[in-house]
């Protein structure tokens, strides 16, 4: 691990702030400067509030003083995706919508955070709407791969995926519909965690497909990203889908989970598309597991090839009705040359969206239009049950399964911008996942020889994070992929 | 590459409220032409009998105790408001 402050992992930090070998407003002001000498390169950030996030450290340095201090995300920077509400902090979604909307108040993530005396530090630029998989759809700026500038980090959560990797951020908050923090994790080489459906509170989370996201960390750890879910998992009544169960101590429980697991191996995510390079990368890891003395073994998900299919049709749905509220009423862009109210909606509309979130709404109102809701939305729904069959049935064979994360390593800006259908099969292996609900985590295991990260994507069973969290932190400790970092 | 769909763009940005330009309406057309087209191969998907998922973990009946409690102040609730007058959202006239 490099020996800067701002690329040691939370729990290195935590020991250091515990000790006082430093303070939260040290570590705060390394990451600040971190951010001001690269960020011009990178762009993950859409803004950011220095003085707040001092601040915030010097609260966290008086708490430890008094002997308050709150755990380890006590004084760490965290990095907020710029569709998690900050009390006082702008909330643009990188859309010219919301381009000036401030958040009226914390989300529920925001509010745990900050329980646990956490800074939240920044808004992180993602695709507009988290409708994306380069952040080239952001209206503000197309976010740069720390690894390499020419290419993009992933996404949505691209931002928040370069800001770990780049040094401007401890850990940081993305959020995943269909891949959206573990294909940027696995692009930019870090961990990239996706908790079960329900586990994490959506509240104060700009929604894009309801039934899909959920919000969860990216570190530089397996570790890290245990500590962070423990801090903003939990049953929250404002949101209505939020699943109630036992919080574990991950950090804790992960070191419980020793092994040999059952592993497997889904055939259809080793076909056609899947760059050789990843795919080589992928199976040295899976190699790593055999030697270990894990059963490792062939499991079938048949329904994989209409992942694809069924994700844009469902979360195209959502997104229709959702963004139903931009509407230059109540908040967000108003047009200036409307003739009437509903002339308003037309224009309000045409102006604030940018193009890839027109098209999403043009194609979920279609599949719910009179007339083809059951060609469409209904059938993709009866689809989706046995996408998600296929994985609970393979869950009766083995613990946890190992594919790519992404098929390819990151690729050029501006490669796959103007052939939506392309930019949306990079997320063929991350979309099931979400789905079927189900827990996934993208760690680093490599590098392309043109020094582009690899990401190995292990999925697991609902509810059982902490064995996931183990079976991936095996690998990690094995390797040490993560303390690679950038030149920039 | 485009499918022949009935999409039709018109009526569909009309239904979603949103003015398109007649380039937008084009390009649209093509690309979600070529996205339905891919979507198309759900039809080989034999889907008697199965159930929709709505949800992957459906929770029924969320109920809240009913107690009344603070919510935003009339000043944090219009604070992103386009436009305001005399503590309300103010629009565009609607009636003659």
């Amino acid at each position: 691990m490099s020996s800067e402050l701002f690329y040691k992992p939370v729990t290195e930090l935590a020991s250091l702030l515990e000790t006082k070998a430093i303070s939260a407003v040290e570590l705060t002001q390394a990451v600040v400067a971190r951010t001001k000498a690269v960020d011009t390169k990178v762009k993950a950030f859409n803004s950011f509030d220095e003085a707040d996030a001092l601040a915030q450290a010097r609260a966290s340095d008086e708490r430890r003083a008094a002997g308050q201090a709150r755990g380890p995300l006590d004084g760490i920077p965290v990095g907020m995706k710029d569709v998690i509400s900050v009390a006082g902090q702008p909330l643009t979604a990188s859309s010219k919508m919301l381009a000036n909307f401030v958040s009226p108040y914390d989300a529920t993530v925001t509010q745990k955070l900050k329980n646990a005396g956490a800074i939240c530090w920044g808004r992180l630029n993602l695709d507009e709407f988290a409708m994306g998989s380069s952040t080239e759809n952001s209206a503000f700026q197309t976010t740069c791969n720390p690894y390499d500038l020419e290419r993009v980090p992933g996404g949505s959560s691209g931002g928040s995926a370069a800001a770990v990797a780049a040094g401007e951020a401890i850990v940081s908050l993305g959020s995943d519909t269909g891949g959206s923090i573990r294909q940027p994790a696995a692009l930019c080489n870090v961990v990239g965690f996706k908790p079960t459906y329900g586990l994490v509170s959506r509240f104060g989370l700009i929604a894009f497909a309801s039934s899909l996201d959920q919000i969860g960390p990216f570190s530089r750890s397996v570790e890290d990203a245990a500590i962070t879910l423990g801090a903003i998992a939990g049953h929250d009544p404002l949101d209505s889908t939020s699943f109630k169960t036992e919080i574990p101590d991950y950090r804790a429980e992960l070191k419980q989970h020793k092994g040999p697991w059952r592993l497997g191996i889904p055939k259809e995510y080793f076909g056609e598309g899947l760059d050789p390079e990843v795919a080589a990368t992928v199976e040295k890891a899976i190699n790593y597991y055999e030697k270990l003395g894990c059963e490792v073994k062939n499991v079938s998900l048949p329904h994989t090839e209409y992942g694809v299919g069924v994700y844009y049709i469902i979360a195209t749905a959502e997104c229709s009705s959702n963004l139903a509220r931009y509407d230059g009423i109540r908040y967000g862009h108003r047009s200036k040359d409307a003739k009437d109210i509903v002339d308003l909606y037309f224009k309000s509309r045409a102006e604030g969206f940018g193009p890839e979130v027109k098209r999403r709404i043009i194609l979920g109102t279609y599949v719910l239009s009179s007339g083809y809701y059951d060609a469409y939305y209904l059938r993709a729904q009866k689809v989706r049950t046995l996408i998600r069959q296929d994985f609970l049935n393979a869950y009766h064979d083995v613990d946890a399964i190992l594919t790519p994360t992404s098929p390819t390593p990151a690729f050029k800006r501006g490669e796959k911008a103007s052939n939506p259908l392309a930019m949306y099969l990079s997320d063929i292996y991350t979309i099931g996942v979400n789905l079927a609900g189900l827990p996934g985590i993208s760690i680093p295991c490599g590098f392309s020889k043109t020094g582009l990260p690899i990401g190995l994507q292990i999925i697991g069973q609902p509810f059982k994070e902490a064995e996931l969290f183990a079976i991936a932190n095996s690998y990690e400790k094995a390797h040490d992929w993560a303390s690679r970092t950038p030149f920039l | 590459m485009s499918a022949p769909t009935d999409l039709n763009i018109d009526h569909i940005a009309n239904l979603a409220r949103i003015a398109l330009t007649p380039e937008e309406k084009a390009k649209f057309a093509t690309q979600l032409g070529d996205v339905l087209s891919y979507i198309e191969q759900l039809k080989k998907v034999d889907v008697s009998g199965v159930e929709p998922t709505a949800h992957a973990f459906p929770v029924y009946n969320v109920w809240a105790d009913d107690v009344a409690q603070l919510g935003l102040s009339v000043e944090a609730a219009l604070q992103n408001a386009p436009a305001q007058r005399n503590n309300m959202i103010a629009v565009p006239k609607v009636v003659e």
